[in-house]
């Protein structure tokens, strides 16, 4: 392996312009040609970090420098400054490294840090040192870390990883399944796509070390079909796994063998529910099933299955390269470890961020969103996406762990933060949310699909403010059973939104309705003596 | 092992695996259902079952929710109440209200619902687009705007009948249930069994009403109408009019048709007799052509009688038809006789005869339309009323049929023995060509206990006897030490089963193989009263059997109208005449257009 003097680390990703990065990095490779110090000088494209609305950025290492707002044109002036003058082009320079203030090092360690596609810099950096130690161990002590741990799910549902992973290893059909839910739908989040984009091999590790822990020698990744990137990589990824031997038969002389295929979705959002999942997976509709059976007992083909989201697997190698005990003290004791938040909306630094959970809502948008943007005042925050509640400033000290935000009657969700400031009506956020859940009910189950659409009608009603006295405890009534009655959580979710902006917003709602408006009569197609009658 | 549980304060024990909603009816609790069909499925979409569970998040759907110990339900609660009732309430927003004017009035599992928990208000508007109304084939009618998704229907075309043709399509609001691609039943591959239209709570599938047909052709002074009554129809029209199932209704049944302006009532059992005569010696034939001729004969034989399951071999397994009997089905063969030697003998022209059948399947419609069944010159068969549609014309006419004395029906077209009744149960074809073939070949009674071969009643999906030939008559010799092999199947499902075994070699070696189509045979057919449910199946198949033990003759070869139609008419079984009038061929509709050969008029 060339060693290179400097290193400039660009992320390439899909958070960005691609088209817009690709051009950079095309026109500082020239540059860095045309200068002689393409051997000494190493571009690697790596995940992001840190801000996504920075447009093109880079790092150079070692030194630390950050670049923001590149452009192809700044390519030359780059290069003979930093390079060639060994002076810092201050006009780009972005202050502060972003990966110290965005991530204590556990799912996002590498990203942005290292190329994704290069299984030795992912060795550089401790990887597999995880799967070390797990083959050392028998899979009932490695179950055993993992509850130790802690470790709760990160797709939203927050169940216990180490439980769903014993309730697999005890069924009783030999054949288990390990599947990586990476069908991140949640409008809002982008931590998956993130992950894998940055740090892919990290996502294999925990799915060998898992699969080693239930005993399963076959794997899959559902991966939505919108994302190429992480397509693209993670294929690599695993190509460069099998050949370093540390997917197929025998990983490492160890006796244990496991494999990874992909399965690419097709970008409904109830597929994220993990019996959906596998029902699309089979190749059949995306519906949910009835539970029980959980999937561990009988899920893919029938199979014990364990479906892990993302960021789940991505906190395993961690764990079994530095011990439960490490783990469980990080954040929050009832869900230990660190969680993954996409920030987004009216904040400085809108991106990605991993912080210890526990922290409460005011201080990630302080001290990680970069606070609000200037001109706007706070008004609200959509807590773990579309489905997530609307949080008023009243709650904004809750610390963010599922136990704390379930005795305050909210829900942590997938690890969406959407802020908005004065200007947003809350009726515009909730019938985009409505919106939505009208589009991704699957149809199956009559409370969702009857009951999401008369909620959209409300709010659709509501928002150009022909809402009528009484939609409010209509609309609280419909959530209401939505909660309690669906079939899945995608009824729920959809229930969420509403509650939650009654609970925190209700004034302003009812400025939405119109004492003059009358309710829409049940108006019915005009009686038809149908083909029937005789 | 059982579990320990409280239901609304009543403490109870059940085995494990019982569902909330049984042990809540064990102790007489009936908490509502839509979705939910017995046995078979328990999709939980529709959301009226919820109860609470103490210490449960979320309401559970009772149907499908299983005893725990320890587990407190309360059916009641106000939670629980009120959940119910919004979820019919937006059922019923989506749903059109012209039940008045709706088939399923009054027999509306969903009008039935609202009704009981007090609805009086509906506070959503109507959202749904309109769709038209799907009456492209001659069996069935699906009105889409009446779908309320609880895909029961789905569960009764894929889990009974094995067909797959409804499947649900779309997402959300958009959701519906379809048939694939294409828009019309009549360009998907469809049984037209009717099971479906058995099983929806709803109007949204129904069979197609012929009643008014009938109608006018008794009102045509012009024309001679007479009627023909399946075997499975007097075992269960009496639900109709609020009798239990199984109770028997022959005598009522006549003489309402009497009343209804027919001109003759007769009996398919007359044409079922005929049916073992043709199909016995079909079988014997095939037999001794394989055994003595050495000759490659298509067996197993298959019986036809069921036109759904000949709808199934043609779209599903034509490679395997030349297994089907060519037997045509009791009905056509009613037709063709009644349009030829009835005809003939009181001298009516063809086309100034109409033939109806009441039949208990919807499939029946079908068959009468397709282009193969004009033997007689005309259409043999003219119209196929089921036995829901003749309850309701019975009813429109103002018969009190509850008070009807029994009456007997005509000569000579009515005139059978008890093996053509039970050609209404699974089981039941084979038995009575069982009872004939035996005895044709040894000159013996079939030696079974009651002549019921006991093996292949029920309502086992498969069933299979077989019996060693110890004695022939000199004739059959050849069968001497034979052993003879039968097997029974019923749903599509299961002959689905049957088909694969014979495809790959037939390795349990079967020499005659009935297959119904609808489950429990004709009497859980499409056509049939609702609800019909294994419990009614077996009521039904009761009555069946009493009706064939009281019978004075109860073998096919037996019936004296039969034997002189053979003198008069046909000659012998598989001649001349026969084989015009009563065989029909059969179609490779494994590509293209399933349902083309429906003959429109």
């Amino acid at each position: 392996m060339k060693k290179a003097r400097m290193h400039v680390l660009v992320p390439m990703d899909s958070a960005g312009d691609p088209c817009e990065v690709r051009q950079f990095v095309c026109r500082l490779r020239q540059e860095l040609e045309t200068q002689r110090m393409s051997d000494e000088i190493a571009v690697i494209e790596t995940g992001r970090f840190g801000p996504i609305n920075k447009g093109v950025s880079a790092v150079i290492h070692p030194d630390g420098t950050s670049y923001v707002n590149l452009t192809a044109e700044d390519a030359a002036n780059l290069v003979e400054e930093h390079f060639v003058k060994g002076r810092v082009l201050k006009e780009k320079q972005q202050k502060g490294d972003f990966g110290e203030i965005f991530s204590p090092g556990v799912v996002l360690k590498n990203c942005g840090r290292i190329s994704p596609d290069n299984l030795n810099e992912y060795l550089a950096c401790d990887g597999w040192k995880g799967l070390e130690t797990t083959l050392h161990l028998s899979p009932g002590e490695v179950r055993k870390w993992i509850m130790d741990s802690g470790l709760r799910g990160r797709g939203g549902a927050g169940f216990p990883t180490g439980k769903k992973w014993q309730s697999c290893a005890d069924a009783a059909d030999p054949r288990k399944i390990v599947v990586c839910n990476a069908d991140e739908g949640e409008p809002g989040t982008f931590k998956d796509r993130l992950i894998l984009e940055g740090d892919p091999f990290k996502v294999i590790e925990g799915m060998i070390i898992c699969a080693y822990a239930v005993r399963a020698s076959e794997g899959f990744i559902y991966i939505r079909g919108e994302y190429s990137l992480s397509i693209n990589r993670i294929k690599k990824a695993i190509k460069e796994a099998r050949e370093a031997e540390l997917l197929g038969m025998n990983i490492l002389g160890s006796g244990f063998s496991f494999d990874i295929r992909l399965k690419i979705g097709a970008g409904a959002y109830v597929c994220g529910e993990e019996t959906a999942l596998l029902n699309s997976m089979e190749g059949k509709p995306g519906n949910p099933r009835i539970k029980p059976p959980y999937p561990t007992q009988s899920g893919y083909l029938g199979h014990p299955t364990v479906v892990n989201n993302v960021e789940t697997l991505a906190n395993i190698p961690s764990i079994m390269e530095n011990g439960a005990d490490w783990f469980s003290t990080i954040g929050a004791p009832t869900m230990p470890g660190t969680k993954v938040y996409a920030i987004l909306g009216k904040v400085n630094h809108p991106g990605l961020i991993e912080v210890p959970t526990g922290i409460p809502v005011r201080s990630l948008i302080e001290n990680y969103g970069g606070g609000m943007k200037e001109g706007s005042s706070f008004k609200a925050v959509q807590l773990g996406g579309t489905g997530g509640d609307i949080l008023s400033e009243e709650a904004l000290d809750l610390p963010l762990d599922i136990e704390s935000l379930e005795q305050a009657g909210h829900v942590l969700g997938a690890g969406a933060l959407l802020v908005l400031d004065r200007e947003t009506p809350i009726i515009d956020l909730l019938y985009s949310c409505m919106r939505f859940f009208v589009h991704e009910s699957c149809g199956r189950c009559n409370v969702c699909r009857n009951g999401g659409m008369e909620l959209y009608r409300m709010i659709s009603r509501m928002r150009i403010n022909e809402g009528v006295s009484g939609d409010i405890e209509l609309l609280e009534e419909i959530a209401t059973a939505l909660k309690l009655s669906s079939f899945c959580p995608l009824g729920t979710s959809t229930a969420n939104p509403i509650l939650s902006a009654i609970r925190y917003f209700r004034s302003e709602l009812e400025g939405c309705i119109n004492s003059t408006a009358v309710r829409p009569s049940p108006i019915r197609n005009n009686l038809k003596l149908s083909a029937f009658s005789s | 092992m059982s579990v320990h549980l409280k239901i609304d304060n009543q403490e109870i024990s059940v085995d494990s695996g019982t569902t909330v909603l049984q042990a809540a009816s064990d102790v007489g609790i009936k908490i509502p259902t839509l979705c939910h069909l017995p046995d078979i499925s328990s999709p939980g979409s529709c959301r009226v079952c919820l109860v609470e569970v103490e210490g449960a998040r979320t309401l559970l759907p009772a149907c499908i929710t299983e005893c725990r110990d320890d587990m407190v339900v309360r059916t009641t609660s106000k939670k629980a109440r009120e959940a119910r009732k919004l979820s019919v309430e937006l059922l019923l927003a989506n749903h059109p209200w012209d039940c008045n004017a709706c088939v399923r009035n009054n027999e509306c599992e969903l009008q039935a619902l609202a009704a009981d928990m007090g609805i009086t208000e509906v506070r959503f508007p109507y959202a749904a687009d309109q769709v038209e109304i799907d009456q492209s084939t001659p069996a069935l009618v699906r009105d889409m705007n009446k779908c309320i998704l609880c895909r029961r229907c789905v569960a009764a075309c894929s889990d009974v009948q094995g067909v797959g043709t409804l499947a649900p399509r779309m997402r959300g609001f958009d959701a519906s249930i379809g048939t694939g691609d294409s828009e019309k039943l009549s360009d998907a591959v469809c049984v037209q069994c009717g099971q479906c239209s058995l099983v929806c709570p709803v109007g949204a599938i129904v069979e197609k009403n012929d009643i008014c047909k009938v109608w006018e052709a008794l009102d045509n002074p012009e024309k001679t109408v007479i009627v023909q009554t399946a075997p499975a129809i007097r075992a269960a029209l009496g639900e109709c009019f609020g009798l239990k199932p199984g109770t028997r209704v022959t005598g009522k049944m006549v003489a309402a048709l009497r009343r209804l302006g027919f001109d003759k009532v007769f009996d398919t059992d007359f044409t079922a007799d005929l049916t073992i005569m043709e199909e016995g010696t079909e079988f014997l034939t095939r037999l001794k052509k394989a055994l003595v001729n050495k000759e490659n004969v298509a067996l197993p034989l298959f019986t036809s009688c069921s036109p759904g399951w000949v709808n199934y071999m043609e779209q599903f397994y034509a490679d395997l038809t030349p297994n089907l009997s060519t037997c045509k089905s009791p009905q056509q063969m009613f037709g063709a006789i009644a349009k030829t030697y009835y005809a003939e003998k009181i001298g009516v022209r063809p086309e100034n005869m109409v033939v109806v059948s009441i039949m208990p399947c919807t499939a029946k419609k079908f068959e009468c339309s397709r282009e193969e069944m004009h033997d007689s010159g005309v259409k043999d068969v003219d119209i196929v009323l089921t036995t829901r549609e003749l309850g309701r014309m019975i009813k429109s006419a103002g018969i009190d049929f509850l008070n009807l004395k029994n009456e007997e029906m005509d000569a000579p077209l009515g005139m059978s023995t008890g093996a053509a009744d039970i050609f209404a149960n699974t089981g039941g074809v084979m038995e009575a060509a069982l009872r004939t073939a035996y005895e044709i070949v040894t000159g013996d009674e079939l030696p079974f206990e009651n002549l019921h071969v006991k093996p292949i009643q029920g309502l086992e999906g498969l069933k299979e006897a077989s019996f060693k030939v110890e004695k022939t008559l000199p004739d059959w010799e050849f069968l001497k030490g034979q052993t003879v092999k039968v097997a029974v199947a019923h749903g599509l499902k299961n002959a689905h089963i049957l088909c694969e075994q014979v495809l790959s070699g037939n390795p349990e070696g079967y020499h005659f193989i009935e297959v119904m189509c609808c489950p429990g045979g004709c009497i859980g057919g499409g056509g049939q009263p609702r609800p019909t449910t294994a419990e009614t199946r077996c009521e039904r198949i009761k009555a069946i059997y009493k009706e064939d033990e009281n019978r004075p003759l109860r073998k096919s070869h037996e019936n004296t109208a039969v034997q002189e139609l053979y003198k008069e008419f046909l000659g012998a079984p598989l001649g001349e005449v026969s084989h015009h009038l009563l065989h029909t061929n059969y179609k490779d509709r494994m590509k293209g257009n399933p349902l083309a050969h429906a003959k429109e008029e």
